[in-house]
Order: C-alpha cells, then structure tokens, then sequence
C-alpha cells in the first residue's frame, strides 16, 4: 500500500521570482559547482544580469541544466555534444510549431 | 513475476561482447530517451533498456544472469532460485521500491543500484489540465518521491493537493517548499520542483502563453465579413470576421491567451466549412454560385 500524504502548499511559478546562483542550481541539480561552470563556459545556460559581482540564472536554466545534465548521464555524450544536442532540439521545437499553427 | 530477457530487449545475443552491448546501448538510449524521442512508451522502453544494460555491463551481474540459464522464456512465470544471490551484492529491499522491474528487484535487490538512474531527486513532471493555468485552483497529483530509508533509496507514493497558480505555462516549474526528499542526515527535506505540462484542450492549443482555436467558418461569413460567436478562456465573444477572410487565416485576440503576466494572446484560426449539399435546394444554391460567379482555383497550379 503506498503511504499518502496531504500537503496544502501555495507555491508560485518558480520561473517568475527565481533568481538563482551557481550554487543553487548545484544544489537542485546535485551537481559539483565546477559542473555548472562548465555548462555556462559550453553554452548551454545563459548567465542574467552579468553586471553583478555573481552569475544568476532564471527558472529556464535550471530546466535546461537538468536536461543537459539528464542527456550527458543517460546517452554518455560529452559537454560539447549535449550543447550541440539542446540547440538541434530547440530547433526542431521551433520547426514542429511552425507546422503545427502554419505559421 | 514474468522473466526478462534482458538480451532481447538490447538486441544482442547471449554471447555477445561488452563492445557490441554498450554499442547496442547506445543506440537504443538515442532512440528512446524520453528528452529525445517521440516514439509511443519511450519512457518504459528506456527503463528497460537501461535495466537491461546495468545488468549486462556489469560482469557480477551478467553471470548471476547467466547462471538462471537460457531455460526461460521472456514473459514467464519466473521464481528466484532460494540459494539466490549468495555471493552477489544484493539488497535486502523488497519489490516494487525502485523504478526497477520486480525481475531485477528480486535478482539484485533494490538497494543494488549503481547509479540512481532517475535522478528525480526533489524533481516531478505533472500533466495539468489547461483549466487549471486558465483559472486557477487546486489540483491533486500522486507523486513517486524517492527518499532514504535505513540507508536504501526507496520510491514512495505521496499524494500532493496542490494550488496551480493562475496563469502557469508549459514547462514552467512549480515549487514546493520543504516537501522534497530528505537525502541526507544532516540536511533538513529539500524541496519539490513540479514542472507543468499541459494535457491536450478539447478546444485551445498552447503554445507558450498564446492559445490557438480554430474556428469554422461559413463561405458567406468568410467572403462577405460577419460577426460571430466565438468562445475564449474568459467566456464568449462577439467576433468580426474580415470580408475576404480565407481559410487559415488568424485573428488575434490581444491579452485572451494565458492569464500569466504579461497574459498571451488568443488566436482564431479560421477553417471554411462547407454546407453539405444534400438536399434539392442546397443543390440549387450550390449550382447558382457556379453560375453566378466562374471561378476556377486551380489556376496556380497551371491548369
């Protein structure tokens, strides 16, 4: 029997207030820090706001960090790959919505 | 509990090499890695496959594998040997506590994972009903949460009541504070990301923040211009359709889509419905067209 549980929250869109540093997308990931650098020095994250003395990310990072992080583990491809990867299926996203509402 | 064939489900056959697995993994894993494919139960097939290959990458395993023999069949009723596992890593979780089959749990226990291959730590992917960004609302969701037990990662179901808030997009994330796993000794629970999808809307497609409808629309309305009902998130409206619409034709509906800030957009792509001809006087109309107005519209295509 699975144990349940009730749990009244009131969340809000994360994307829209989260402001993340280095070390939170780290710790959401469970990654090393070094790992995050990596994929902004590769790319794949974009750093908001570079004016400031630490790199921030939105909520999107985050969503990009762990599919990046999901394609390296599962298909064993490297940095440079997972990159080239990300842009070729934002591409076909692009592509399909075209398609989809003829534009 | 039925058998796996782990070298059916790779490909492979029972003396291949460690190359020729990894290679057939590889393959498979692109073909049906959940970010990638679009294949139907991608998501089941890459678990298989992904059991199928720690099984058979790992030579401990493989022999244990191996040692069950040929003599079964895939889908049979299989029961574990009661000498099994001495000698091997097993765990001593019971079934169904891993993302594993029962076939591996009962083989190598579940505790005998590697690697944790879902990391979906404090991560969960919900498919939402549009209504909920549409309008806000609580909406209950049965969750698979990994957490520790005396040192054994386990899944457990929980179920979470939770409030969408209004306005919510595809892909956005939702946050619950503290109700995450605890992964640690010393660290207090993490928290729960929940990234949204939406689940097809009879009516409205999403598209970020935009909506799409589409909307039949008769030959007269379209050619002549009118003024038509049409439905929207917020309720009906009253819609002019341009003279000289054509079919595919998109009108937009500025700030209708998504209630997010800032909201999206709704468009009315027009379809032109044809009214059937099956009856003497529709037939007659029909026929009074082609004679009140030639029109051939072919004549792009050169004939």
């Amino acid at each position: 029997m699975p144990n349940s549980e009730e749990s009244n929250s009131s969340p809000g869109i994360f994307e829209e207030y989260a402001v993340l540093s280095v070390r939170d997308l780290s710790r959401i990931c469970a990654v090393d820090e070094r790992h995050i650098v990596e994929l902004v020095h590769e790319g794949v994250l974009n750093v908001v706001d570079a004016d400031g003395t630490e790199w921030r990310f939105t909520g999107e990072a985050l969503r990009r960090a762990r599919l990046a992080l999901r394609l390296e583990r599962d298909l064993e491809i490297n940095l440079a790959g997972v990159a080239l990867a990300l842009e070729l299926m934002e591409e076909i996203e692009q592509l399909r919505r075209r398609v989809r509402h003829g534009l | 509990m039925e058998y796996k064939d782990y070298y059916k489900v790779m490909g492979v056959a029972r003396d291949a090499t460690e190359a020729q697995i990894k290679q057939a993994y590889r393959k498979l894993a692109r073909k049906y890695h959940p970010d990638v494919s679009k294949e139907k139960d991608a998501e089941a097939r890459f678990k298989e496959v992904g059991e199928a290959y720690e099984v058979l990458r790992t030579p401990e395993k493989r022999a244990a594998y191996d040692q069950l023999g040929a003599n079964y069949a895939a889908g049979q009723e299989f029961r574990p040997p009661p000498d099994w596992g001495a000698g091997f890593e097993t765990g001593g979780a019971g079934p169904g506590r891993s993302s594993h089959s029962d076939f591996f749990d009962a083989l190598f226990g579940a505790a005998a994972r590697e690697r944790s291959r879902d990391t979906e730590d404090h991560h969960a992917k919900v498919m939402l009903d549009l209504e909920a960004s549409l309008k806000g609302g609580s909406r209950t969701f049965s969750l698979r949460v990994p957490q520790i037990d005396d040192g054994h990662l386990t899944l457990k179901e929980r179920v979470l009541n939770v409030k969408v808030p209004k306005g919510i997009l595809a892909g956005q994330t939702i946050r619950l504070a503290g109700q995450g796993a605890r992964f640690s000794a010393e660290g207090a629970a993490g928290d729960l990301y929940i990234e949204v999808d939406f689940q097809p809307h009879p009516l409205y497609k999403a598209d970020g923040r935009d909506l799409y409808l589409e909307l039949p629309v008769t030959p007269w309305e379209a050619a002549l211009g009118a003024s038509v009902k049409a439905p929207t998130p917020g309720g009906t409206v009253d819609l002019k359709i341009p003279p000289g619409s054509h079919a595919g034709a998109k009108l937009r509906l500025k700030g209708r889509g998504i209630p997010a800030s800032p909201p999206g957009d709704l468009y009315v792509v027009l379809q032109i419905a044809l009214p059937p001809a099956d009856d003497d006087r529709a037939r007659a109309a029909y026929q009074a067209m082609a004679a009140a107005m030639p029109f051939n519209p072919r004549t792009q295509l050169g004939v």
